[in-house]
């Protein structure tokens, strides 16, 4: 089966990094779905949008990534994040609770940390 | 007598002092492996940007964003400097310091005008104490950076800078804010435990670190730059990316200056602590020395008191 390497990098770490075989992010423009071999794409991605990557052993791994680039080339994929958080490690009740957050950019981030921790929001 | 109680006072307050010292060097030790390992946390996300970067640079026809053109001619430039928030770390920020007034008079001597931007408690103190204005100054992340501090300190200095490109003269142009036209910042390296220096570096307009090229090529297996399409457009793309490039730099800086800033603490530190002991050393010798006097001297007073006792007995 095709692969390709996929890099999700944030500012102050590397969050995870190995081969997969489908990723799906949101950039500006709109959602996309990057399979290995995809056209060279350089993207910029909205603020507060969930990350989904299928690995080769057929794992998900998703992360909530706020604002950042998505690089793609033929055999890879990173996704460069300001602050971003994977799924697993959110914090659900503290994300519950900025959802009535007065700012909305937080309100936003707290949705997209809901989603990648497979809440319903 | 005075001698002796004096000698023990001063011998309990340096052992007192040294345990301190031994304390915050063994805190600074512990922290800055912690700082290290932040440095290297942080290096894949500036390799990556630097990628993104690069590959917009050669697939983008024109590079004429504001943050990537020499402006001609140079009246005043940003100077940033990183210094700590704390002192007790030998001469970390005097270094920096003197760094930072090497380049402003070079700046000088150039005929630009420099506006300090200051990082840290300490280089505050210095420059308010001078009386010398100061355009910005961020306290209270010296140890510790986050990128959060790094972007807000990015942020005025890019805003700065792009205020700076329609400046007539001495005035401010019609967005009436008086800008700069040239970032730079001094900080210091972590070479290893023992040597830190302070460098000086121009952050803006940038000159764009291009990424290896042979593993960029050598991944699309042909050597031909890929043909990338954007979303939005370069330009958009270029726009967004150049801030946050310079934040990255930024951040990185604040990162190696705290692992800097620990070890410097670490060494002052263990030099106190065998400074320390070394004086409880001496004191105890003069204390015993002072000792040994009193006891020769009470035996002598003992000895001379016993031989007049026997002198007037045997008068008897």
């Amino acid at each position: 089966m095709a692969e390709m390497s996929v890099e999700l990098v944030a500012v102050e770490r590397r969050l995870w990094s190995g081969q997969a075989s489908f990723v799906v992010a949101q950039t500006t423009e709109g959602e996309i779905g990057i399979l290995p071999s995809h056209e060279p794409m350089l993207g910029q991605m909205v603020e507060g949008g969930v990350v989904k990557v299928t690995t080769t052993a057929g794992d998900t791994v998703t992360a909530a990534v706020h604002g950042g680039f998505l690089s793609v080339t033929a055999e890879r994929v990173s996704v460069l994040a300001e602050s971003a958080e994977l799924g697993e490690e959110v914090d659900v009740e503290a994300a519950r609770a900025a959802l009535t957050d007065d700012d909305e950019v937080e309100r936003e981030r707290a949705t997209a940390k809901l989603r990648a921790a497979g809440q319903s929001v | 007598m005075a001698q002796l109680r004096e000698l023990r006072s001063k011998i309990r307050s340096t052992k007192n002092i040294g345990k301190i010292t031994k304390a915050m060097e063994l805190i600074a030790t512990s922290r800055i492996s912690k700082a290290q390992a932040r440095v290297e946390a942080a290096r894949p996300y500036a390799t990556e940007i630097t990628e993104v970067l690069s590959a917009l640079a050669t697939a983008s026809s024109n590079l004429d964003h504001p943050l990537l053109v020499e402006r001609e001619p140079v009246r005043r430039v940003a100077v940033l400097v990183v210094t700590s928030d704390k002192g007790l770390c030998g001469g970390y920020n005097a270094n920096v310091l003197r760094a930072t007034e090497e380049l402003l008079s070079l700046l000088r001597e150039q005929g630009k005008d420099p506006q300090l931007y200051v990082i840290g408690g300490k280089g505050v103190n210095y420059y308010t104490f001078r009386g010398r204005e100061m355009s910005g100054s961020w306290t209270g992340f010296s140890q510790q950076p986050h990128y959060e501090n790094a972007a807000e300190v990015g942020e005025t200095l890019v805003e700065a800078f792009l205020a700076g490109g329609d400046d007539e003269g001495g005035n401010a142009g019609p967005d009436g804010m008086l800008g700069v036209d040239e970032l730079h910042i001094v900080y210091t390296e972590f070479r290893s435990m023992l040597t830190q220096t302070p460098v000086a570096k121009r952050m803006a307009p940038l000159e764009v670190e291009y990424a290896d090229g042979e593993d960029g090529a050598a991944a699309e297996g042909g050597g031909v730059a890929p043909a990338y399409d954007f979303e939005p457009n370069a330009e958009a793309l270029l726009g967004t990316l150049l801030p946050k490039y310079i934040n990255t730099r930024i951040f990185a800086a604040l990162l190696e200056a705290a692992a800097s800033e620990l070890a410097a603490q670490r060494n002052a530190m263990k030099a106190a602590s065998d400074n320390a002991s070394e004086l409880v050393e001496t004191y105890t010798r003069l204390a015993n020395q002072a000792r040994q006097a009193q006891i020769t001297q009470e035996i002598s007073e003992i000895v001379g008191g016993v031989d007049a006792l026997a002198a007037v007995g045997s008068d008897d």
